[in-house]
């Protein structure tokens, strides 16, 4: 069990890498479904059947598909991405590196449980999981539902083709706009 | 007691309601509705008090609004104190205020801000009753301050004239002196007692050895507020100038109710100051002093409403030579018998100023006898009773002070005998003056309407025959307000006049006919013929003194305004220009100069943003992993 | 079931640590190398969940379901910031012809 904890390790953090370098978005795209996976399957390992369920149908089955979409929409895949220079490149690496090793220290010491000692099978199942959702958390579930509309309006409001003469022209033209 | 509780509430809500419906309706009220509203409220507000001090029953009880301040161990609630001391203070500053208040309603008729004025004369009478019913420390200081600021506004009521203003701002800058005595004194009993209800410090108070230095110096600060608000020596320069208000303020605040503040403060704390021999003596002497003082000064002014300043000034410094003696049965009646006639004096000396269209030069009147009849009878009653002419009210109040001073001290007695022969003097000169002899001025005089008459004949009535209040039991009277007030305050009536009957005759006998033989030489000087005071600078040296005051402004201008003035001149030229400017000037330059270096951190650009927040992060883990 | 529970046992929480922090790491340095906004909205994502996993494995760990409440949440808010950050972008490139980070530099003085 400990190889297959592993091997979804390793497919993750590399589906992850190809995410940040390669060139093309689908290629990013691609790979981060590769990843979204593993960490569902590490869900499924951790006894989270519901979360990787969910995990799955939203980030794979929902966001990825949405990104695919838009990269789909604005033909994204003909652009050519301005790279940043090299210094940056560099700095940049240097601060994610120093910071994975701030965070390894400073967690380091805490944490030394390697395993728990009694473990309920039941936690990440459905049955618990709803009766936490709906028992004590009802309110923030009913206020996600709010979230998630005004989410949606935004999208479209932001999406929407605006006809109104006012967008997209020069400030210098506005007044005779408005005054028209 | 749910009755008591509504009228003591009922008592100071009324004129505050006033307040609220004039000051805000002052554009839309004419001026008749205006004073009709102030002075039925005022009115009400005095029936109240009647049916409680009918209802009296010599207990004194706290009405308990709410808890005001409760942090730690002070708690100081919001509430009123119902005994005899209240009460009759009630009686007198809404009675007084009621007859002040109709009197004003013809006075200031054609005055543009006319309902403005009510407002502040309402807003006077509710903070001055807040300072008689206060049951603590507190609540009477907010009246304190209350009156102090009316007083202000309404002295500075013309502000368009300079001068009153500076008179205003001078009123309560003298006052914010006594008031730090106040405070001082305050804070000084709460360290001691823990409490500041009225109560409480009386009864822990009265527990501890007489001459104890703490209350000594608690009495000794509470009598320094009451010198600022009272015009006590030295601090008494401001009553004068307070003239400038319109003369029913300068009735209402500066003769009858407010002046006679720290009277009450006094009488209030009468327990302390039984038990510090030391400030009792300080304020028999201050007293004798500035009723001197304001006698003198009083003899050769020659502003109507001047002579009746000193003259308060001069009444105030009796009230106090007697708490000095520890009579404050005396000391209250004389506070109640002045309040009528001096508010009597006033607002017939504002008959005289409006029959004159405003002229308050005495040089420039005389004669009016014949115009002005009630207002000659009314100011005649007022100047007998003041001086002290049997049976009037001021002779009782007044020789009930002497006797008790005569008791304690002869030598401050045979002072206050000499400033009762001024006062004589002065009250007659202004008398003869202004009503005898012929016309001197150019206006053309007419009697004032009824509701400025109607006040002067009640307020003459009872300055004629208030001396009935107290009469003492050489008349076979029962000193009744001294039997009335005892119940309240445990000083009062704690001394009982160890003088024979003959002594008290006597002393009556000598200062009535002193008084009789000065009027005659007033008589001689005024009316016989008219001899009128020229300007300060013609008169003979100890004259001109007296006529300029003692010199008492100049005094306090070189032993205060000038150092200080040239201390804060140095402030500010070096202090101010030299370091506060630059420090803050150049706090505000480096602050603008670092700003416009900062500002170029701020490049837009959404990436650098992502990495200075990501090195911040790892700078903050460094520092958790290395602190931990 | 049985089988899953024995895998749990036998890893370590550390390495469940060791691997989330990789993954933010990575997500945090695409989101500083790349200039495409999708990008880095992918990136964003790949954090939010390498927190996900952290949090699940915590919950497993500690038998406690509410960690895994959490993250049920932080993926809805998840889903609601692409919904509204892909329509900004959408919006971004009908106006600006362009899907540069550096062109959204107009947040200064």
């Amino acid at each position: 069990m400990l190889y297959l904890f592993y091997f979804f390790a390793a497919i993750s953090v590399i589906a992850a890498l190809v995410v940040v370098s390669a060139r093309s978005p689908i290629n990013s795209a691609i790979a981060l479904v590769v990843c979204f996976l593993s960490i569902a399957g590490h869900y499924i390992l951790l006894n989270a059947q519901f979360l990787a369920m969910v995990h799955v149908i939203v980030y794979t089955g929902a966001i990825l598909i949405l990104m695919l979409f838009v990269i789909m929409l604005l033909n994204m895949n003909m652009m050519i991405e301005v790279q940043k220079p090299a210094i940056t490149k560099i700095l940049a690496v240097i601060t994610g590196g120093l910071f994975f090793l701030v965070l390894l220290a400073a967690t380091k010491q805490g944490l030394s449980t390697p395993v728990p000692a009694t473990f309920d099978p039941g936690v990440g199942l459905v049955k618990s999981i709803g009766i936490a959702l709906f028992r004590d958390y009802l309110l923030p579930f009913e206020l996600s539902s709010v979230l998630f509309l005004s989410a949606t309006a935004g999208a479209i409001m932001l999406a929407k083709k605006d006809n109104s003469p006012n967008v997209n022209r020069p400030p210098s033209s506005e007044p005779n706009g408005n005054a028209a | 007691m749910v009755k008591l509780d509504l009228l003591a509430i009922l008592v100071p809500a009324l004129p505050l309601l006033g307040v609220f419906i004039t000051g805000f309706g002052r554009r839309k009220l004419s001026a008749y509705a205006a004073g009709g509203i102030a002075t039925a409220m005022v009115a009400l507000s005095f029936i109240a008090s009647l049916i409680l001090f009918l209802g009296h029953d010599g207990q004194t009880h706290i009405v308990h609004l709410f808890s005001w301040i409760h942090v730690g161990a002070m708690d100081i609630p919001f509430a009123f104190q119902i005994d005899a001391l209240s009460l009759w203070m009630m009686l007198v500053v809404t009675g007084i205020g009621t007859l002040i208040h109709l009197y004003s309603i013809g006075y200031m008729h054609d005055d543009p801000r006319v309902a403005t004025f009510f407002a502040q004369l309402n807003l006077f009478s509710f903070s001055m009753l807040l300072l008689v019913m206060g049951a603590n420390f507190l609540v009477t200081f907010i009246g304190w301050e209350g009156v102090g600021m009316c007083s202000y506004l309404l002295i500075g009521f013309w502000y368009t004239t300079p001068a009153f203003n500076y008179a205003g701002r001078k009123a309560f800058v003298m006052n914010r002196i006594g008031d730090v005595g106040m405070l001082l004194a305050m804070a000084l009993m709460f360290y001691q007692f823990g409490t500041l209800n009225y109560v409480d410090v009386m009864q822990q108070g009265g527990l501890m050895a007489s001459g104890n230095p703490l209350i000594v110096t608690a009495t000794l600060l509470l009598f320094l507020g009451a010198t600022g608000k009272s015009a006590q020596l030295p601090l008494l320069t401001w009553l004068p100038d307070a003239m400038a208000g319109p003369t029913p303020v300068s009735a209402l605040i500066h003769a009858a109710t407010m002046v006679t503040a720290g009277v009450f403060l006094v009488v209030r704390s009468s327990v302390l100051y039984e038990l510090a021999p030391y400030t009792q003596d300080i304020v028999l002497w201050v007293g004798v002093a500035t009723a001197l003082f304001g006698a003198t000064v009083g003899l050769f002014q020659n502003d109507i409403k001047k002579v009746l300043a000193y003259s308060t000034v001069s009444q105030l410094g009796y009230m106090f030579a007697a708490l000095g003696t520890g009579d404050y049965g005396n000391g209250m009646f004389h506070v109640t018998t002045h309040a009528f006639f001096k508010a009597l004096l006033f607002l017939a000396a504002g008959s005289v100023i409006h029959a004159l269209g405003g002229e308050q030069d005495i040089r420039k009147m005389g004669g009016l006898k014949g115009v002005t009849k009630t207002t000659y009878v009314t100011f005649l009653i007022a100047t007998l009773a003041i001086c002290g002419i049997p049976p009037l009210s001021g002779f009782f109040s007044k020789d009930g002070i002497l006797a008790s001073t005569f008791a304690a001290n002869p030598v401050a007695y045979a002072v206050l005998v000499f400033a009762a022969m001024l006062t004589a003097f002065y009250m007659f000169r202004l008398l003869f003056l202004t009503f005898f002899g012929t016309y001197r001025g150019t206006a053309h005089p007419h009697e004032s309407p009824k509701v400025m008459t109607v006040p002067l004949v009640v307020l003459a009535i009872l300055s004629a025959i208030g001396g009935l209040l107290n009469i003492p039991h050489i008349f076979g009277g029962h000193s009744w307000l001294n039997t009335f007030l005892a119940s309240a305050a445990d000083g009062i009536g704690m001394h009982p006049l160890e003088l024979s009957a003959g002594t008290e005759w006597t002393l009556m006998a000598i200062s009535t006919a002193l008084v009789l033989l000065t009027i005659w030489y007033a008589w001689s000087l005024f009316c016989k013929k008219t001899t009128l005071d020229g300007e300060p600078a013609d008169m003979p040296f100890l004259k001109r003194l007296i006529a300029k005051r003692w010199m008492l402004d100049e005094l306090y201008a070189w032993l205060f305004e000038k150092p200080f003035g040239w201390i804060s001149k140095h402030f500010f030229s070096i202090g101010e220009e030299k370091i506060a400017v630059p420090l803050t000037a150049g706090t505000g330059k480096a602050t603008l100069g670092f700003g416009e270096w900062l500002r170029k951190v701020q490049t837009g650009n959404s990436s650098f943003y992502l990495f200075a927040m990501m090195v911040g992060v790892v700078v903050l883990l460094i520092l958790t992993y290395f602190s931990a | 079931m049985e089988h899953v529970m024995t895998a749990i046992r036998v890893v370590p929480l550390d390495s469940y640590l060791v691997l989330s922090f990789l993954l933010f790491s990575i997500g945090m340095v695409g989101a500083l190398v790349r200039r495409n906004v999708i990008i880095v909205i992918m990136c964003l994502e790949l954090m939010l969940n390498s927190v996900n996993l952290l949090l699940v494995a915590f919950s497993a760990y500690h038998s406690d379901p509410g960690a895994q409440i959490m993250v049920f949440f932080i993926m809805l808010v998840a889903a609601a910031e692409v919904t509204v950050g892909l329509s900004i972008l959408v919006l971004m490139k009908r106006n600006t012809d362009s899907v540069d980070m550096n062109i959204l530099n107009r947040l200064k003085w």
